[in-house]
């Protein structure tokens, strides 16, 4: 005789581990040791005599650091309960989380870059030890170089903003050395092309004007042509822009900008739906640069070590920022930038780490398999879209009813106007069901806005995970609001206030300033 | 605490065909056609939003058909501290959001359209916050909700969190009597504050002003770093220009348009006949922003600022000012001008370069719809 075992719902019946686990400051017992530190043997200190006694006064402490005090096991205990507690890409459909290009980043990669030889490695290494880590960056600048069509790469940024910095930071040096720097000092940008665009300009000392989208919704030529003038140093646009609408007239906001002395930045950030299509040099552009860690299949890190890729035309080659690995026959050296260089903006050659992984990522896939990864992303978000857009209330404004590159913003606002329910509120209900989900990065235009980009890792049967969730929530939010507003149910983290996050006075982001500033709740 | 007033005549004029509701007479004759306020069910249906998360909440109002009725239609519990005359008048509304005010009530929600936010502007100190619940005719005052649903979320929000920020926003209205002969220019009448969530998502990856306000001024302060000697500057009504006389520290008449040389104010609230007295006099700019949801530069809560203004100005007549966030709320709608004269609004027409701060402009779309034959009465 067997039990009976009720049917499964449709949806996933996710619960998050909640573990209430305190900083791991609170959990310090004074004395506990993790490792106790073999005593210096008689004969070595005998030989050494006292190596403190030596310290510069600066540098030595007066006291002994505030460090959390405890066993290995509690420390592997508080850690690995937090990893539970977490909702990253390697265990939801992480496809809410659009313009990052959530996609499977191979862990064999993560073997390569492991061994010694690489991990051992330091950057002040003699090149001559060094043969095979300068190889592999060298090859994978000409393998991007290959890609974007541009006339050299650096691989030395170490994200994506950092990358269009190196990008303003070379057309400033480029019209400053054609003597044109003082005449040139605006820079032109769309409302949908990433905001580290007008804000690496802004802190360069431009002055940005920004476009609108047409009636259309396209890119509005006739705007840009009445933006430029000798006064441009450069138009700075990311295609498709983040709306996942492709600039049809690229190759004309090109010339355009050219026709009137100015540059062609191309932010590629995300060239996920683009790959082995369409080549930035093939529509003019000057410069351009990819987010590696985005396109390429390295681990985001989570604000931790992106990896930005500048390339640029054989007349902006000599601005690029250095050092630059250089090959000379079948050796490798390692050459600062001359005298045109906008010099280092980061530490060495990137990081080198993520250099590896996109080296082996490319290598594997081969020119055929770039090609293929770009069709399947935009096959997969067409399929999204669909989906998506037969769920009551949803939308996707702008270029109504026109195909998408890689991703979509949509829009709630119908759902919102009729139950009062917003975007924010879908996302934080949709993590009960197991599903990250993210709205809009600044600026915020489109109303009750929710970014999808599903990349070329995920299945069809994923895809129609995530579609069902969002549909049974918009369900819910027409038949049992509550549920929704009430929400999360299933999840570690309930709601969080977000309305004094930008007040200097309340944040607290280390130990020392959360004693500081909230004496009471430390009992400090 | 939340408060709520209910203007029952609100929108019956509408479903009448009557293009508003303002007077006892049109009142009377849409009754006769059988109309009825909506205003009491959608404010209701706000309320049911706050009552699902918290039914015993109490909502402070004026009696019967003014909020008493809906609160208790949405299942909360009215605390009642204004009894209306009768008939009821717009002094009633006036009198009843001052006595909310008075007894402590943080937000004000509303029921009813231009006429009726009007009305509560009037009665409510400059701090008090208030969010209308569209229900009525007319609805040119970007003070209102997109929906009684999310005026209800909006209301909901404030208590679990103890207020929300809030943001200046005008209150317009038109002469119902120019709206039936279909001539349609908006007045500015105040300003009300009113709660908005913040965009949580904003500001993450950029460094932009994260609140309204903020935002505002960066715009004003953009609009001041580019004010030149020698030049006589028509400041228009508005928040943000209010904003641009602090940043150049001078007196600014809230409704008014006042114009500034050198620094100091020469007239303040200027007729068209004093603005083309001060524009005879040497080089001249109007300073303007934009008015209301609607996206007007000229011809709306400004007509001080005429098409003979304008033309005397000459080249380049008009300075926009605006942070980012009002363009963006457009939502693709171009700029409107005017002025009554074609050949003034044809010249405007094209593009404007929005100041949005010191260092940033936007470009946009500008449209006359009057020489596009566009009716734009609602």
């Amino acid at each position: 005789m067997s039990l009976p075992i009720a049917p499964k719902p449709a949806h996933r019946r996710f619960h998050q581990a909640r573990w209430d686990e305190p900083v791991i400051f609170e959990l310090s017992t004074p004395g506990e040791r993790g490792v106790l530190v073999t005593a210096v043997e008689p004969g070595v200190r005998d030989t050494v005599g006292d190596v403190v006694a030596t310290l510069p006064e600066g540098l030595a402490r007066r006291t002994p650091p505030a460090l959390p005090e405890m066993g290995q096991m509690r420390v592997l205990k508080h850690y690995l309960r937090l990893s539970q507690e977490n909702l990253g890409a390697d265990l939801n459909v992480d496809v809410g989380q659009g313009t990052c290009t959530m996609k499977y980043a191979p862990k064999v990669n993560e073997q390569l870059i492991s061994t010694p030889k690489l991990s051992a490695m330091h950057p002040l290494q003699d090149p001559a030890d060094a043969q095979g880590a300068l190889e592999i960056i060298w090859r994978t600048e000409r393998m991007l170089a290959e890609i974007s069509g541009m006339e050299e790469v650096s691989l030395h940024t170490q994200g994506g903003s950092a990358a269009i910095w190196a990008n303003i930071a070379m057309i400033r040096a480029y019209h400053e050395a054609n003597g044109e720097g003082a005449q040139r000092r605006e820079v032109i940008t769309t409302i949908f092309s990433h905001p580290s665009n007008a804000a690496a300009a802004k802190a360069a000392g431009y002055d940005v004007i920004t476009l609108h989208p047409d009636a259309d919704g396209y890119p509005d030529l006739a705007a840009l042509k009445r933006a430029l003038s000798p006064r441009t140093a450069a138009i700075m646009v990311t295609n498709p822009e983040d709306t996942g609408i492709y600039n049809p007239a690229i190759r004309e906001w090109v010339d355009a900008a050219h026709a009137v002395g100015a540059l062609a930045s191309y932010d590629q950030a995300n060239a996920n739906g683009i790959l082995g299509i369409t080549r930035a040099r093939d529509a003019g552009f000057d410069v351009c640069h990819f987010n590696v860690h985005k396109t390429f299949g390295t681990p985001h890190g989570s604000g931790g070590p992106g990896t930005g890729a500048n390339g640029v035309s054989a007349a902006l080659a000599p601005f690029l920022p250095g050092p630059r690995v250089v090959r000379d026959g079948d050796r490798y050296r390692v050459e600062e930038g001359g005298p045109r260089s906008i010099g280092a903006i980061g530490p060495f050659h990137g990081v080198v780490p993520n250099i590896v992984r996109a080296y082996a990522w490319i290598m594997a896939l081969g020119a055929e398999g770039l090609r293929a990864v770009a069709e399947t992303a935009v096959l997969n978000n067409n399929y999204l879209m669909k989906r998506i857009l037969e769920i009551p209330g949803a939308s996707a404004p702008y270029a109504t009813g026109r195909r998408r590159i890689e991703q979509v913003r949509y829009s709630w606002q119908e759902l919102f106007e009729e139950t009062g329910i917003s975007s924010e509120e879908i996302g934080i209900r949709a993590s009960d069901f197991g599903m990250h989900y993210w709205t809009s990065h600044h600026p915020y235009v489109v109303p009750q806005p929710f970014t999808l980009e599903p990349t070329e890792s995920y299945s069809k049967a994923e895809l129609d995970e995530y579609a069902d969730v969002l549909a049974e929530v918009a369900r819910e939010a027409r038949e049992t609001p509550e549920v929704v507003r009430t929400a999360p149910h299933n999840q570690t983290v309930h709601h969080t206030h977000h309305d004094d996050l930008d007040d200097p006075e309340r944040w607290a982001i280390t130990w020392r300033a959360y004693r500081r500033k909230y004496p009471d709740a430390v009992g400090a | 605490m939340i408060g709520l007033i209910v203007n029952p005549v609100a929108g019956i004029g509408g479903p009448a065909g009557l293009a508003g509701s303002d007077g006892a007479d049109v009142q009377r004759r849409a009754g006769e056609r059988g109309a009825r306020s909506r205003a009491a069910g959608r404010a209701a249906a706000a309320l049911a939003v706050v009552a699902a998360s918290r039914p015993d909440e109490h909502v402070v109002t004026a009696a019967g058909p003014m909020g008493e009725d809906a609160v208790r239609a949405a299942g909360l519990r009215p605390i009642v501290v204004w009894h209306q005359r009768s008939p009821t008048s717009p002094t009633d509304t006036t009198d009843a959001a001052r006595a909310l005010a008075d007894v402590g009530v943080e937000l004000v929600l509303f029921a009813g359209g231009d006429g009726t936010a009007r009305d509560v502007a009037a009665g409510l100190p400059s701090s008090a916050v208030a969010l209308g619940i569209p229900a009525g005719v007319k609805m040119y005052s970007p003070a209102f909700a997109v929906g009684p649903s999310a005026a209800g979320a909006l209301a909901a929000a404030w208590l679990d969190e103890r207020g929300l920020p809030t943001a200046e926003r005008e209150v317009l209205d038109v002469d119902e009597e120019q709206l039936r002969r279909a001539r349609v220019e908006p007045r500015l009448f105040g300003t009300l504050r009113v709660p908005y969530r913040a965009g949580r998502t904003q500001a993450r990856k950029a460094a932009t002003p994260a609140d309204e306000q903020a935002a505002v001024r960066l715009a004003a302060r953009g609009a001041a770093t580019r004010l030149r000697p020698g030049i006589r500057y028509l400041l228009g009504p508005g928040g943000t220009m209010a904003e641009v006389a602090r940043e150049l520290g001078v007196e600014k008449t809230p409704l008014g348009v006042d114009v500034v040389l050198d620094g100091r104010v020469v007239v303040a609230g200027a007729s068209e006949q004093e603005l083309l007295a001060e524009v005879a006099h040497g080089p001249a700019r109007a300073v303007v922003s934009i008015i209301g949801g609607q996206g007007f530069l000229l011809g709306r809560g400004n007509q001080q600022l005429s098409a003979r203004v304008v033309e005397a100005i000459g080249d380049d007549p008009v300075m926009v000012v605006a942070p980012e966030q009002k363009l963006i709320d457009l939502g693709g709608r171009p700029l409107l001008v005017d002025t009554g004269d074609a050949g003034v609004d044809a010249r405007l027409a094209g593009f404007a370069h929005v100041v949005t701060g010191p260092s940033t402009t936007s470009i946009y779309p500008v449209h006359a719809p009057e020489n596009e034959g566009a009716v734009h009465a609602p």
